[in-house]
């Protein structure tokens, strides 16, 4: 090691040293660890999509029509004979992008309105609150229905629109973590020394807001995943052909006497990727919070 | 604790007037001419114009939500364009049916899920908690529209106990409001159990129980009660839950609801019943929360003195 080699800051040190131990209590979550593995086939399925399906998830062939799993189809096929497990493996890329979009879309919007809501208080926090507070008032999906209603179908659209319907989430989750950080010490250090409003908000305080976001985020996929999926089975999400499981499973519901397959593989699929999460989620809290570890 | 409830009343009449002009705008963001969306999709050029002028929509846009906002205070929603009739009507002949199905559901669930939780904090880490705490995950993760299938495909289809779709008997309201609570009951197991291993921690509990009380005493009389408190606060929010989730339950039930409405009104393109529908569900939602949270405070003395400082 040579002598002109920085030495970590004790800051750096307690930061790594926090992480290890975040990470040490996740491992040892078997509910997280299972998650993750979950998530992760999920994900390589979705990125290997291409090499590992066997037909074109589009291609219809009406002489092979509702074909049980077998020989040949390893899920079947549908009504139109296309082949199931490609049309599933496509239909993994979807969900998980609009379930990753849509929080991100959501966090872009609603982290910022949070913190500087929660940091300047007075007028600004009651105009956002209340902003805030017609938005939740539409319950669950019905948000996300409302902003399609306007923008149409889709799949861009559902990922607009359940990103829209998480901001509420991330607004009132950050003002709250906001509130309590900015009584600290450390924030009223950081103004005495000078700094700007948002260099204190983005630098000082956000960053010790992380834990339940990112927390948060987990669930809030798995959530956006299910309002996606009610949309496509409702006809209001992503359009044939797009292989999208909620809508796939609608296009099942027609033959679920003679060819459950058909809404079975779709309906584990959604259920396995969103208990992923959820599990993940269940792991993180556990691992972030002091209080239980 | 009048003064907390007069600030809460007062607080939902931005919330109501917003939602309004939420949906007021709705119509005007569609893309294209509000007038030809009013008018349903077939309609003539000479009916669009009509559309247009009897809806004011020649009017500029203050002019038109103050006379929006005066038809919706005298319960005028316009009419649908599908059946021709108003809109009031269309939605209160469904309306008492979603309300019906979203309360059995929250009945269900509830019982469940605080009986589930219960047992499961109590005997931690046996065969049952564990057993129940793996449901619950999966209560959680499924989708509602698909365990409505599974279960009619089983119960209706294969053992042929219930009814898959329709309504008129109470045999018909059983599968529907299962999958409707299944989510809501697995979420409330989950809070139920947590909050009361937190609960039986206390030492109050170690005292009753140095007293020689009876566990069940300790469980039923001292626990529980103070464990509930934070399955009662989600209760609101769960009844929302459930009026979101009619949406997709009573399409696969094809049970005659507001939700059912909703969907096959955004798929007619019939506008005036979306936004009637939208409103309604929303207003609903509003006077939910509004009511639990003055039933919480006057169950909660404690909230009182929160009144002043926010949120």
């Amino acid at each position: 090691m040579s002598a002109i080699e920085p030495i970590a800051t004790t800051e750096e040190r307690r930061k790594t040293s926090e992480l290890r131990e975040v990470l040490r209590h996740l491992v040892r979550n078997r509910g997280a660890i299972i998650g993750l593995v979950i998530i992760g086939i999920f994900v390589i399925a979705a990125v290997l999509a291409p090499i590992l399906a066997t037909h074109s998830p589009t291609q219809t062939s009406l002489s092979t029509r509702l074909r049980p799993p077998g020989e040949g189809h390893l899920l079947g096929t549908d009504e139109l004979g296309r082949d199931m497990y490609s049309r599933m493996l496509y239909g993994g890329r979807i969900s998980l992008s609009i379930g990753i979009i849509s929080v991100f879309i959501g966090a872009i919007f609603g982290i910022p309105i949070g913190a500087i809501s929660g940091y300047y208080g007075g007028k600004l926090d009651i105009i956002t609150q209340r902003l805030i507070d017609i938005m939740i008032a539409f319950p669950g999906i019905l948000l996300a229905i409302v902003v399609v209603t306007v923008l149409g179908v889709g799949v861009e659209n559902v990922m607009i629109a359940t990103g829209i319907a998480s901001v509420p989430v991330y607004a009132r989750l950050v003002r709250g973590s906001v509130l309590t950080i900015k009584e600290q010490s450390y924030v009223a250090a950081a103004r005495a020394a000078g700094l700007g409003d948002m260099r204190i908000i983005f630098g000082h305080i956000l960053p010790n807001c992380l834990a339940p976001v990112i927390v948060q985020s987990t669930f809030q996929v798995a959530t956006s995943i299910l309002w996606a999926a009610g949309l496509g089975f409702l006809g209001l999400g992503a359009q044939a052909p797009t292989p999208e499981w909620g809508a796939i499973l609608s296009n099942g519901r027609g033959y679920i006497r003679t060819a459950h397959h058909l809404t079975t593989f779709p309906g584990l699929a959604i259920l396995f990727m969103v208990l992923g999460f959820n599990l993940l989620g269940d792991g993180l809290r556990d691992a972030l919070d002091p209080k239980t570890r | 604790m009048y003064q907390y409830i007069a600030r809460r009343l007062l607080l939902t009449i931005p919330v109501v007037v917003g939602v309004s002009l939420l949906v007021f705008a709705m119509i005007r963001l569609i893309p294209g001419d509000p007038a030809r969306a009013m008018a349903g999709v077939n309609a003539t050029p000479e009916f669009i114009e009509q559309t247009r002028l009897r809806l004011g929509l020649d009017q500029p846009l203050y002019v038109q939500y103050g006379q929006f906002a005066a038809n919706l205070l005298r319960g005028d929603l316009g009419n649908s364009v599908f059946s021709g009739r108003p809109v009031t009507q269309e939605i209160a002949e469904r309306f008492p049916r979603t309300l019906l199905l979203a309360t059995v559901a929250l009945l269900i669930s509830t019982t469940l899920g605080v009986a589930a939780g219960v047992i499961s904090a109590t005997r931690r880490n046996s065969i049952f908690d564990n057993l129940s705490m793996f449901l619950a995950l999966i209560g959680v993760a499924a989708p509602v529209f698909w365990m409505a299938l599974m279960l009619q495909l089983l119960f209706s289809v294969q053992l042929r106990w219930l009814p898959a779709t329709g309504i008129g008997t109470v045999a018909h309201i059983v599968l529907p409001a299962i999958t409707l609570g299944m989510s809501s009951a697995a979420l409330m197991a989950r809070i139920t159990r947590s909050s009361m291993l937190d609960v039986l921690r206390q030492e109050y509990i170690t005292t009753a129980r140095s007293k020689g009380l009876a566990e069940r005493v300790v469980v039923h009389k001292h626990a529980l009660k103070n464990a509930l408190i934070p399955v009662v606060t989600v209760l609101g929010l769960q009844f929302g839950t459930l009026l979101g989730g009619a949406v997709l339950t009573e399409t696969v039930f094809s049970w005659p609801g507001v939700g059912r409405l909703l969907v096959d009104s955004i798929l007619r393109r019939d506008y005036p019943v979306v936004q009637g529908t939208v409103m309604l569900l929303a207003f609903t939602f509003v006077i939910i929360n509004l009511v639990v949270d003055v039933l919480y405070a006057v169950l909660d003395p404690r909230i009182h003195y929160q009144a002043g400082s926010g949120e």
